[in-house]
């Protein structure tokens, strides 16, 4: 009788300890099938055409994305400007600075900012800068996506300083130098690390970003100058390409996920694998 | 391996603290300015956007009222607009999404957690937090020409099974909610997965082993004594993971179908908060229809504000250890 | 190393700002998708004609295109339904100015099927193309098809019907027929760019449409013929009100103009259910939405000579693109009209 119920138990131990493994796998597994899946279709496509070449006439086969990966740059190179500086600085103001009440406002504040679905955060750009200056831009959809930077950049800037000991702040200011030096000299070098990977991520992760660009930077057949015109981006193109009917055009929507994907997971992978490392070696 | 652990006397300072003027010239001041008007801009931000929702949206909440998150028409052409089609379509996505993904995203949890051995977990947990970064627009496109054919397959044997209930009767057009649901689905399971294997991995070690010198088995222990430790924890994945999948525009305007109708059936094309926002605020004409789906906006954003707080409250307290 | 990174990052900047800008005029255009692939030839090859000029042109559907022109943040508009009353009255009122129509070219707008095992083209007439949007015919097997095609193997399948999920010409052009040839329909539905379909998927822009119909079997929808033609989809002849079996053509278009009223002088006509025997019945006029008033001068220019460019070497472009040039009345009449832009 007992024989029976132990064997019951070490069988139901076995037989979950399977479904929690497939479970596993199949998540493990997809993400191995969607990089090789855009491999075989857009990566084993790509050409040089691709990053050189802008978009032809609808319906002729041929041209490339040179205008939205440019445009792509520049607007992150915008959303890193406009977030990096706020969120950092809001970071170092809650880890350093903080009263309580206040703290907990802008903490409670910026998870509210995290929350807002990215579609609604194109609006709020519409609305704030493209209608009263009358005409898309980069500048806008920089701005979306800065905006979109800055509850993460807060969050993972605070945690990246709170794990810089006390002593080291303690031991500045016993030296003689001033609070504000501590934390310029001291304390932001020792975090230094984890803050880089924090905003790659955070720019990683905006890099993907569609909805908030479709009607701030909305598209552009050429090459946009400066920052007060439209300008392509690679996420849209993907969209834009995907549904359409044209086979020439799903190729290159293919190519296209398979360029940002890959640059997305490099960067990604590279400050996983620096976090790590570094959390081997601090104490 | 900390640098320099300098022997400092923590007995009492050695000097008085700095007075103002010592302060203003070492910049403490500055710095202190500097970083609360960085907060305050930030909460400039988020004020400006709550009120840009509200003000944009007071044609169509005059107009409406409450009830425009009950009436189902959607309908531009007489300037008639409910809410209701894209709330359901919203909440039913999302809710197939949590159907699908939390059985794998806490199962996989568990394993990697408890089961696995250190090494394959950490290889593994590596892997599928790399999911989370795969950017919207790319599901989206394994949605249409990878996920639907197959669920067009697949089908014809759901319904053989399933096909009584109301939910899976009805022509499959292959965009669908249920589709929407099944990519959704995939891009959850990372965050659950993530935040229930830290939570599951911080509780205490003696509890693991006191169920386990009492003889249970490691399923026993991980599934009767862990995981209850772990709950809260696990329930403010599953509803970030929520507060996520709501608000998701491009893989869902893929692959819904776009269509703003309530149907029983699944297999029914549906449309969502988010993607009709996308695909109709460029075009809005018309005071008033602009104002609607910027109140659609402003109804999701309240959506997800309070799935998040909720969540928060879960998180916060059962996560200690978040890196 | 950081400082190298800064002038990097300083020389990026500099050569994708202003560097280029000062020589390039970009003007700003967006709306139809109906016209899109022809706009996206003549901008193209007007652009190699002039490599000064850029004429950025977004199709988002001719809904987008009359609000983005209202709104002011595009230089001009495309829209294939013509602004109403009501739209013209918005623009004004926001701008204390008027918008002008100038057509550009004629299309039309073809059912597209994708049904399994029938590589013919299906007749539709008029009843069963407005029952079939309506929801009241499901099936491909339906009688009213059958009647209309005693050759074809029309299988016992649901008819999935794709139409529009965004403000469209196209749409304004296909309820606009079916408003005319179903009393049932006008009631029900109405015309408009943005309506409320009975049933259907919704696909955006011509491109989504022609994509989804593509991608979905069992599926009918409505596009602009060159994304028929240049998808090698599958159109059908609709009967017009002659009662001939027509096949969307030049032909077929070009006598919808010809038998339709005269062109009035804002230009804002419709040409659809024409009485003409050769005329294909869901045919319509597309125009581009040009503001009285254009501040900028060398914009103005180049609005004005593209316009008259247009009316003249571009319209030996259209018929490579399966789209009918205007009628030599309404090329004089716009030619004159083009004036009127200050």
């Amino acid at each position: 009788m007992r024989d029976l119920h132990t064997l019951r138990r070490k069988t139901v131990n076995v037989v979950m300890l399977t479904i929690t493994g497939l479970c596993t796998l199949f998540a493990a597994g997809t993400l191995v099938f969607i990089l090789g899946y855009l491999f075989v279709h857009g990566g084993s496509s790509l050409t040089l055409d691709f990053f050189t070449k802008l978009p032809t006439p609808v319906g002729e086969p041929g041209g490339g994305m040179a205008n939205a990966i440019v445009g792509s740059a520049k607007l992150l190179a915008l959303a890193m400007v406009v977030g990096v500086p706020l969120g950092f600085l809001g970071g170092v103001y809650l880890a350093e600075f903080g009263g309580s009440t206040f703290s907990f406002v802008i903490r409670y504040v910026t998870d509210l900012l995290n929350g807002v679905p990215s579609i609604v955060i194109g609006i709020f750009a519409y609305t704030l800068i493209v209608l009263p200056q009358k005409h898309f831009s980069t500048l806008a959809g920089g701005l979306a996506l800065g905006v979109m930077m800055i509850p993460i950049a807060v969050r993972s800037s605070e945690e990246f300083l709170r794990t810089i000991p006390n002593s080291l702040r303690e031991g500045a200011v016993a030296l003689g130098a001033s609070k504000a030096k501590a934390i310029l000299t001291v304390v932001i070098p020792a975090a230094k690390n984890g803050i880089m990977t924090g905003i790659m991520l955070n720019l990683a992760r905006v890099a993907g970003e569609t909805a908030p660009l479709l009607f701030t930077s909305f598209g552009n057949r050429f090459w946009s100058p400066g920052w007060e015109q439209p300008t392509s981006a690679l996420p849209v193109m993907i969209f834009t390409y995907a549904i359409s009917p044209y086979e020439d055009w799903h190729r290159q929507a293919w190519s296209a996920g398979f360029v940002l994907l890959t640059l997305v997971l490099a960067v990604n992978i590279f400050a996983r694998a620096v976090l790590a490392k570094k959390k081997h070696v601090a104490r | 391996m900390a640098a320099s652990s300098t022997t400092v006397s923590s007995a009492g300072p050695s000097r008085p603290a700095p007075n103002f003027l010592e302060r203003l010239r070492g910049g403490d001041e500055a710095a202190y300015l500097i970083t609360f008007i960085a907060a305050a801009s930030i909460l400039l931000i988020t004020g400006m956007l709550v009120y840009e929702l509200f003000v944009n949206s007071a044609d169509a909440r005059a107009k409406f009222g409450w009830a425009f998150l009950f009436t189902q028409t959607w309908d531009p052409v007489n300037d008639e607009f409910g809410a209701l089609p894209f709330i359901y379509g919203t909440l039913v996505t999302s809710f197939l999404a949590l159907l699908m993904g939390i059985p794998l995203g806490v199962g996989a949890a568990i394993f990697l957690a408890e089961l696995a051995p250190p090494k394959i977990s950490d290889a593994l947990t590596f892997l599928i937090e790399l999911l989370a970064a795969v950017p919207s627009v790319i599901y989206g496109l394994l949605g249409i020409f990878v996920l639907v054919p197959i669920l067009r397959l697949v089908e014809p044997s759901l319904r053989s099974v399933l096909g009584w209930t109301p939910f899976f009767s009805g022509p499959f057009y292959g965009v669908s909610l249920f589709s929407a649901g099944v990519v959704l689905a995939v891009m959850i399971i990372p965050f659950i997965i993530s935040i229930s294997r830290e939570v599951i991995l911080a509780v205490p070690g003696d509890q693991r082993e006191a169920a386990l010198a009492l003889g249970a088995t490691r399923w026993e222990t991980t599934w009767d004594v862990v995981v209850p430790f772990a709950k809260k924890g696990i329930m403010g994945s599953i509803f970030l993971a929520l507060a996520r999948a709501l608000g998701e525009t491009m893989a869902v305007t893929m692959v819904v179908g776009n269509d703003p109708k309530i149907k029983a059936s699944l297999f029914a094309p549906g449309y969502s908060i988010a993607a009709v926002i996308a695909n109709e605020f460029t075009e809005a004409t018309g005071k008033l229809y602009t104002s609607a789906l910027i109140e659609l906006g402003l109804v999701l954003f309240a959506l997800t504000i309070v799935i998040n707080g909720v969540a928060r409250l879960l998180v916060m307290g059962a996560d200690k250890y978040k890196t | 190393m950081m400082k190298r990174m800064v002038t990097l990052a300083a020389l990026l900047a500099a050569l994708t700002t202003g560097v280029v800008s000062a020589q390039q005029i970009l003007i700003n255009a967006a709306g139809a998708t109906f016209p899109y692939p022809m706009y996206s030839k003549w901008f193209d090859e007007y652009h190699k004609k002039f490599p000064k000029l850029q004429f950025n042109y977004q199709s988002i559907g001719s809904g987008g295109g009359i609000k983005q022109v209202t709104e002011g943040t595009v230089e001009f508009g495309a829209s294939d339904g013509p602004m109403n009353d009501k739209q013209l009255q918005e623009f004004r009122d926001k701008h204390g100015y008027g918008i002008l129509h100038f057509p550009t070219v004629m299309g039309a707008d073809v059912p597209v099927y994708n049904v399994a095992g029938v590589s013919t083209d299906l007749n539709f007439t008029p009843e069963a193309l407005a029952g079939i949007f309506l929801g009241k015919i499901t099936k491909w097997n339906d009688p009213e098809l059958v009647k209309a095609n005693p050759g074809a193997k029309l299988p016992p399948a649901d008819i999935i019907v794709v139409h529009r999920s965004d403000g469209s010409g196209t749409t304004y052009i296909w309820t606009d027929y079916l408003s005319k040839v179903s009393k049932e329909w006008e009631m029900k539905v109405g015309r408009g760019t943005s309506v409320n379909w009975p049933v259907g998927l919704g696909g955006k822009g011509n491109e989504g449409v022609s994509g989804q119909v593509q991608q979905t079997p069992n599926s009918i929808g409505y596009v602009e013929l060159i994304y028929a033609v240049q998808n090698k989809m599958k159109t059908g002849k609709v009967k017009n009100l002659a009662g001939n079996w027509v096949q969307a053509s030049l032909a077929g278009v070009t006598a919808a103009a010809a038998s339709s009223k005269e062109m009035p002088d804002d230009f804002r006509v419709s040409i659809t259910n024409a009485p003409g025997k050769d005329a294909y019945p869901i045919s319509s006029f597309t125009w581009l939405l040009i503001p009285e008033k254009i501040a900028d001068p060398t914009k103005k220019k180049a609005i004005k000579e593209f316009l008259t460019w247009m009316l003249a070497d571009g319209q030996n472009m259209t018929e490579a693109l399966a789209y009918a040039r205007l009628p030599k009345a309404v090329v004089a009449k716009e030619s004159k009209a083009i004036a009127k832009v200050q």
